[in-house]
């Protein structure tokens, strides 16, 4: 039998360094659930009957054509729909298994993070616009570390840190939109919501805030606007499929991009219509 | 910066050299029960197969979900489209390790024909172009890949060998017949597998080079 062992080159024990990705995964623990949600723009519904459970921990991307009610959907989830007077929303939306109606706006806020599709930092400092959110938060302890703590998160610390004092108008494009992603951090939300957030940035920038998603998802539960479907593809866990305000399909994303189990699903995704 | 995708296409290559450490024990365990006459190492490569055919499914998912969820390009294209290919003929390897043990259980039924002479060298020669066709893949090791595609002659040479070898032997003594055909076939799917490493150094090439040098007499203007 030696003889056996000793002629085969390569090892013959399992490699053990990597999951096999088919042991049994556990139970997923739900951060948001969306249950029966109705939504109206003055007399015109826009999301129909929505039901969906946001995984803690997870990245979960709403993907759909133009005017299919994704962003509206993203937006009801931190009730920044609020802003918009004719808006109305029917049914429950749960943090945490509280309803997000129930509370303060500004807690339920900070608790769910926003970042929109143009960076949008402020007139301050770098450093300012980090610490913003801590100061009026009433932050107690090192502001200074909190706002290296979340520049490290966004993966923006070593190319500002030399620097934290000029105008964040300074910062390009995509180090603009991670220091926003970074000042949303600052606050530790739950939940972060990200509207479109690399629409505006050349595909290095958008690389980079893509792994940085994919990184941040230990860190919070993420939810992503995209309408580039091979992102949502890239970085998302779970991926939900609207189209004309109705929730088509919400798959493990693995499962929506080679099996969809919608034929409207299919027809999207392979570029057949949207 | 570190794509995320570059931990997936580490773990299918750590699934695809774990499918060709089976295949090769499988190859050289058939083979040896034949050498050996030791149907014990027969029987374990048929209650291994499952494993071989298990881990095709696992590739093969692995390479869908790669596909389909990221927009691979250059290397990695080349990379992932190669390990389904090689995936294949793994599984083909393993496919003949299966065919050569159940011959070997027929061949262990009758008294030995002849001493084996170049039967060991011929398999010795297909597990050196397996084991270097997979070295090549990791270490993506054209040189060597080189090497395995000159050999695939000489395996041809002891197929034919073998084969007028045991022909002399049937037409001497017709009740040598049956296991003598059966060493023809073990020979037969040795050239098999030197084939299947062929196609795997092929692939080596294309992953480094992005040369497809399956068909040189193909015109590919």
């Amino acid at each position: 039998m030696a003889s056996v062992r000793s002629a085969v080159s390569v090892k013959i024990t399992p490699p053990v360094s990597v999951p096999t990705g088919r042991e049994p995964q556990a139970p997923l623990l739900m951060r948001m659930t969306v249950s029966k949600v109705n939504f109206y723009y003055g007399p015109k519904q826009v999301l129909f009957d929505i039901n969906l459970n946001i995984a803690s921990n997870k990245v979960t991307s709403l993907i759909g054509p133009s005017g299919c009610g994704k962003s509206t959907l993203l937006r009801t989830l931190n009730r920044m729909h609020e802003t918009v007077r004719s808006a109305r929303l029917e049914g429950e939306i749960l943090i945490d298994g509280q309803n997000i109606l129930a509370q303060d706006v500004t807690a339920l806020r900070r608790r769910v993070g926003m970042v929109f599709q143009r960076p949008n930092p402020f007139p301050k400092s770098i450093f300012d616009n980090v610490a913003y959110g801590l100061r009026i938060n009433g932050v107690k302890g090192s502001i200074a570390d909190a706002v290296e703590k979340s520049l490290r998160h966004a993966a923006l610390w070593d190319e500002v840190k030399d620097q934290l004092h000029k105008s964040a108008y300074e910062l390009s494009g995509g180090q603009q939109q991670r220091l926003c992603i970074a000042r949303a951090l600052a606050v530790e939300p739950e939940v972060l919501l990200l509207d479109e957030p690399c629409s505006a940035l050349d595909p290095i920038s958008t690389a980079k805030i893509e792994e940085l998603l994919v990184q941040l998802k230990d860190l919070c539960t993420i939810v992503i606007v995209t309408h580039n479907m091979q992102q949502a593809a890239r970085v998302s866990d779970f991926t939900a499929f609207l189209l004309t305000g109705q929730l088509i399909e919400f798959s493990p994303t693995p499962q929506l991009f080679t099996t969809p189990s919608d034929a409207r699903t299919e027809a999207y995704i392979t570029g057949r219509f949207g | 910066m570190e794509r995320h995708f570059e931990r997936d296409l580490n773990d299918l290559k750590e699934r695809l050299l774990w499918m060709g450490s089976l295949a090769e024990r499988a190859v050289h365990q058939a083979v040896h029960s034949v050498l050996d006459s030791d149907e014990q190492l027969a029987n374990r490569v048929l209650a291994e197969e499952d494993a071989i055919n298990e881990l095709q499914i696992e590739v093969d998912d692995r390479v869908v979900q790669l596909l389909a969820l990221h927009q691979l390009m250059a290397v990695d294209l080349r990379f992932v489209l190669a390990v389904s290919r090689i995936n294949n003929d793994l599984e083909r390897i393993g496919d003949q390790g299966v065919n050569i043990a159940q011959g070997s259980l027929r061949i262990l039924r009758h008294p030995r024909v002849k001493p084996y002479v170049d039967l060991p060298r011929m398999s010795e020669l297909v597990e050196e172009m397996v084991r270097n066709a997979l070295n090549a893949v990791v270490r993506r090791d054209v040189e060597l890949a080189q090497k395995v595609l000159a050999s695939d002659d000489q395996v041809d040479n002891f197929r034919d060998q073998i084969f007028r070898e045991l022909l002399t032997y049937m037409m001497g003594d017709s009740s040598v017949v049956f296991p003598a055909f059966e060493l023809i076939l073990v020979a037969k799917n040795l050239e098999r597998i030197g084939d299947h490493a062929t196609n795997i150094a092929e692939d080596v090439i294309y992953i480094v080079q992005g040369q497809d040098v399956r068909h040189p007499t193909v015109d590919r203007r």
